[in-house]
């Protein structure tokens, strides 16, 4: 079974460059443009591994890190941080919310894919 | 054979000497480096007490009484170096009040009684000049004895020669034109005469060296030193009687140690010399003990010469007071007996000029003033400058001063002996001792006192020792003396009351000061003193307190009303705080606060610390001190204290406003601080967020180019879709950094306007064509809806279309997808150009209606698929109106969507239009 990536983000463009990386390294795709969505979707079905934009209409990617960090039943996903505002300040929020990762947009596909795999471990069957 | 001219001529080269010193001393003061300024010179000037009396009347008095030349220089000697505070205090209250003679400080601790000044004036002119009449017939006794030389022989009489031809007048003129040349060459007379302190002090070293030349000459000349001298003395049995059995005893010695302990003080010569002439008050530590060191030193040969003088004159032929001059005449020591005369002239001349000065002084400040000014003599009140007319009365005081002396010489001196003059003069001036010492360190003295003291003290010396001097020269009946007036022996001047047995001068001292002491308490105690002289009593008393720390402590020993402390409070503070803290005082003291009437010292000292607040310690201890002896002040010390209180009220004033205008600069500084930080806070905001702007077309960018890089084997619709990502999101890109530079450019003012009229229409036709393409493939219809004549505007024509176009493009983007419709409507709106774009979109919640024209502001409301704007579009188009004078708003359109308007200012009116002639068309 086939691991999941959800790609938090609402740059139609950047959705379709992530989804296309994501799908090529063999993870399962899926996609929320806000960050109501991103929750809603974890719900109804959990991913393995989060791409999470902060500059997100409605909720902000802060507030879904420490949605999904504040649900014990979550604690295996893994979450990355994107952000095109580089400040030390977002990166240092960021991982004290509990992400994993931290990534500065415009970001190096093989660095971005590296990322997810190392986080996701070898894969298992 | 000494010539007389010769014997003049030496004395007025010497007299010249003496004026180019005071010359001299006068220019180095004016030129600021005074030769005055230490206490040798000061020490010095005040030997000015030795006069011709010391000179030769020390040997006389020797001569007749042995020891008896001694208490006269005992008392200063006991002054000194006892009383050295009471000189200081004295000094430290007439430089704190400009005091420039004996009568002024006694006048002025009374109130700055006129009526006191006067009396003492009187009593000092009457006194003295008994003195000055002593040095006049000193000098021209000793001239007319000398010019006999070598021949010893006493002179006639003077008063049998005419009065142009006595030396004694001709020597009072002299005098009388070097007084005035000394000492009137300033009109304020509290400036220092530093040139006659300096003549003063020369003279006192010349007469002590020809003194002590004379002396060892004697002693070691004549005999061989003092035990010889004293050997020879008590072979001859007249002389040793002097100093075995003092016939006088030594009964009246207290007297005179008294008498001449007020007199240092008294005289108002010496008050000259040590008081006014006093440039620093530190000289008086070292006078303390170098002026009695002096007096020491002038005593040493006193008893030598008087001895010499008696065995060397046995028949008595020769007048004792002459000895220092006639023992190196019988010798024929010429020189030393010229020098001898040159000495008695110097104790002379010095004694003369620094009374004559002091008197004058006093006459008229004291005496003419007063009554010119009170009498308004020829609008004296009115007259601006009075200087002229001060010179002139000091002058002609001096000159009267003078002939006074000679008169009384001429008339009475010649029968009596020099040391009987001096002491008349000395228990004439001591009668100002009570009132000044008393003055000085009792507060409850008053005015009435002082008047009443002087008055009876005066009176008697007038009547037992002046009136018998008189008598004695034939003057008076001897009648009245020997048998008291009109025969009532109870009345007899030396022995008044019965009072017998004592030596004349014990005998008017004890009856005069009795009665001056006894007048000036009984008077103080039954009197009650005015407002000033509190005031100034208070002054005078505290000097040290009040010209050092003002804020001292304060021991208040008397008591006061109650009543009249709060009243006084009421007057600073208001009546009702008044009556807060003083009940608030007595609870915490846990005493009735109704109850006291007479508050204690804690109570007055608490009420002068809280004036001292409002008006200033030394005010407040002004106000207090009135009030604690329970006194209304006089209006003039009212206006006086209200006149340095609105000054300090002024003062604060302005410190006030000086405070507050730094606090608002502050406030301006605190408030320009918080615009920078906020700016410097939307700076980094700006930045970051463009940063963010930026970097997401570069995200796209980067990842397509690496994605396109990677797989160079996908398939060609793929790679295609992928490349046109790159490109749109590169000319997004692009546009994004237009649009943020013109922005910053026009936030910085310096974009260029190219501000014409400009027909609108015009404009709005352009951009709709420009934007016809982005119609291109979707189902939206964009109408014109204008006035047939739209009002010209004054803008800058294609920044006015970038609007439009903007406007446009915003509502093709965001209308219904299916049935999109855009619509704009140009017109007149309340004297304004008014230009609207609707569409059928989702419209903007009435939250975001301002913010969607900030930068990167757009509605919060995500658009999914829609193309991304730069976020910069409206509020460019805002920077655009606003410049143009218009404002731009968004509203909803009628039915569904949103609505952006905006109104320009109109330049130039459009012509009538037609009713119904609109154009409508549509694209």
């Amino acid at each position: 079974m086939s691991r999941t990536v959800l790609v938090v983000e609402d740059e139609a463009n950047i959705v379709d460059s992530l989804s296309f990386l994501m799908k090529q390294a063999g993870f399962e795709v899926l996609v929320a443009r806000d960050g109501d969505t991103a929750i809603r979707m974890m719900q109804s079905r959990p991913a393995d591994l989060i791409l999470l934009d902060i500059m997100l209409p409605r909720r902000d990617g802060y507030e879904v890190c420490r949605e999904i960090r504040s649900n014990p039943s979550w604690d295996s996903v893994r979450i990355v941080m994107l952000t095109a505002r580089g400040h030390d300040f977002d990166r240092r929020k960021g991982m004290q919310l509990g992400a994993d990762a931290y990534i500065t947009k415009p970001f190096s596909t093989r660095d971005i894919v590296s990322c997810v795999q190392d986080l996701l471990g070898p894969e298992t069957s | 054979m000494l010539a007389s001219w010769s014997i003049l001529v030496v004395a007025l080269a010497y007299l010249c000497l003496l004026f180019a010193i005071a010359y001299y001393g006068d220019k180095r003061a004016d030129a600021g480096r005074s030769i005055i300024g230490n206490p040798y010179i000061y020490a010095l000037s005040m030997a000015v007490y030795c006069t011709s009396w010391t000179f030769y009347g020390s040997v006389g008095r020797a001569a007749s009484g042995g020891m008896d030349f001694l208490p006269i220089y005992l008392g200063p000697t006991l002054t000194f170096v006892l009383w050295g505070f009471l000189l200081r205090k004295i000094i430290r209250i007439c430089k704190a009040h400009r005091i420039t003679s004996i009568a002024d400080f006694i006048s002025s601790r009374y109130g700055k009684s006129a009526l006191l000044g006067g009396m003492v004036t009187l009593i000092a002119v009457l006194g003295i000049t008994p003195y000055i009449a002593l040095q006049l017939k000193a000098v021209s006794t000793s001239f007319n004895v000398l010019v006999q030389y070598p021949d010893v022989v006493m002179p006639p009489i003077s008063s049998r020669v005419p009065v142009l031809k006595d030396t004694a007048f001709l020597v009072a003129l002299l005098m009388a034109v070097f007084a005035i040349l000394f000492g009137t060459r300033h009109i304020d007379a509290s400036e220092h005469h530093e040139g006659m302190v300096a003549a003063i002090a020369f003279e006192s070293i010349v007469k002590l060296v020809a003194f002590l030349a004379v002396g060892a000459y004697v002693t070691f000349g004549l005999y061989d030193g003092f035990g010889d001298l004293f050997a020879t003395a008590a072979r001859a049995p007249r002389i040793s009687a002097l100093f075995t059995s003092n016939d006088a005893g030594y009964g009246h010695w207290p007297t005179l140690i008294l008498l001449s302990m007020a007199a240092i003080i008294c005289l108002p010569r010496q008050f000259q010399v040590a008081v006014v002439e006093n440039v620093n008050e530190d000289h008086l530590k070292k006078a303390v003990w170098l002026f009695p060191l002096y007096l020491l030193i002038t005593n040493i040969f006193v008893l030598p010469i008087a001895i010499g003088g008696l065995l060397h004159f046995p028949d008595g032929s020769v007048d004792a007071d002459t000895f220092v001059l006639t023992v190196p005449m019988a010798e024929r020591m010429e020189g030393l007996a010229l020098f001898a005369f040159i000495g008695g002239l110097s104790a002379a001349t010095g004694m003369v000029i620094v009374a004559a000065i002091a008197l004058s002084t006093m006459i008229s400040n004291d005496l003419i003033m007063p009554v010119l000014l009170r009498l308004n003599w020829r609008g004296l009140a009115e007259r601006g400058d009075l200087s002229g007319l001060l010179l002139s009365i000091r002058r002609g005081s001096i000159v009267m001063v003078l002939l006074l002396g000679y008169a009384y010489f001429r008339f009475i001196g010649e029968s009596v002996a020099l040391v009987t003059i001096g002491l008349v003069s000395f228990a004439a001036v001591a009668q100002f001792a009570p009132a000044m010492i008393g003055g000085m360190y009792w507060k409850g003295a008053t005015r009435v006192g002082a008047i009443l003291g002087l008055s009876l003290g005066f009176a008697l010396w007038l009547y037992t020792l002046l009136l018998p001097l008189f008598a004695r020269s034939g003057w008076l009946p001897i009648d009245f003396v020997e048998g008291g007036p009109f025969g009532i022996a109870l009345l007899r001047p030396y022995a008044l009351f019965g009072l017998d047995g004592m030596d004349n001068l014990s005998h008017a001292m004890f009856w005069s000061l009795a009665a001056n002491i006894g007048g000036y308490v009984l008077g103080s105690i039954l009197s009650r003193p005015g407002a000033i002289e509190r005031i100034q009593g208070a002054l005078f008393v505290d000097v040290s307190s009040h010209s050092g720390a003002f804020g001292g402590t304060s021991f208040w020993r008397g008591s006061a009303a109650v009543t009249d402390l709060k009243a006084l409070l009421a007057r600073f503070i208001g009546a009702r705080e008044a009556d807060r803290v003083l009940g608030d005082y007595a609870r915490r003291r846990g005493l009735n606060p109704g109850h006291p009437r007479e508050a204690d010292a804690a109570l007055v000292s608490f009420v002068e610390r809280l004036l001292a607040g409002s008006i200033g310690a030394a005010s407040a201890r002004v106000m207090v001190a009135s009030v604690a002896k329970g006194e209304v002040v006089g209006i003039e010390e009212v206006m006086e204290i209200l006149d340095e209180t609105s000054q300090v009220i002024e003062y604060s004033h302005r410190l006030e406003q000086k405070s507050q205008e730094l606090e608002n600069t502050t406030q301006e500084l605190r408030d320009a601080n918080e615009r920078l930080k906020e700016l410097d806070e939307m700076k980094d905001d700006f930045i970051s967020t463009v940063s963010h702007e930026l970097r997401t077309p570069l995200t796209s960018i980067r990842s397509f180019s690496e994605i396109l890089s990677d797989n160079p084997d996908l398939d060609a619709a793929e790679r295609d879709r992928f490349l046109a990502i790159i490109v749109k999101e590169t000319e997004r890109l692009t546009r994004l950094i237009n649009e943020i530079l013109e922005l910053a450019k026009m936030e910085a003012g310096r974009m260029d306007w190219h501000m014409i009229d400009t027909d609108p229409r015009d404009v709005i036709d352009e951009a709709l064509a420009a934007t016809s393409s982005l119609l291109a493939g979707r189902e939206i219809s964009l109408t014109l809806d204008a006035d047939q004549w739209l009002p010209h505007v004054h803008a800058d024509r294609d920044r006015l279309m970038q609007v439009i176009v903007n406007l446009i493009a915003n509502a093709v983007k965001f209308c219904d997808d299916s049935r999109g419709e855009v619509s704009v409507l140009a017109g007149q709106l309340g004297g304004r150009f008014y230009l609207g774009v609707l569409d059928n979109g989702p419209g903007v919640p009435p939250d975001d209606r301002q913010i969607i024209f900030e930068k990167f502001q757009e509605s919060s409301e995500p658009l999914a698929d829609r193309p991304r704007g730069t976020g910069l579009g409206l509020a460019i188009s805002r920077q655009i109106v606003e410049h143009f004078g218009g404002r731009i708003w968004v509203e909803d359109a009628p039915g569904r969507g949103a609505a952006f308007c905006f109104t320009l200012p109109i330049s130039r009116v459009a012509p009538v239009s037609a009713p119904g002639m609109k154009s409508h068309e549509a694209l």
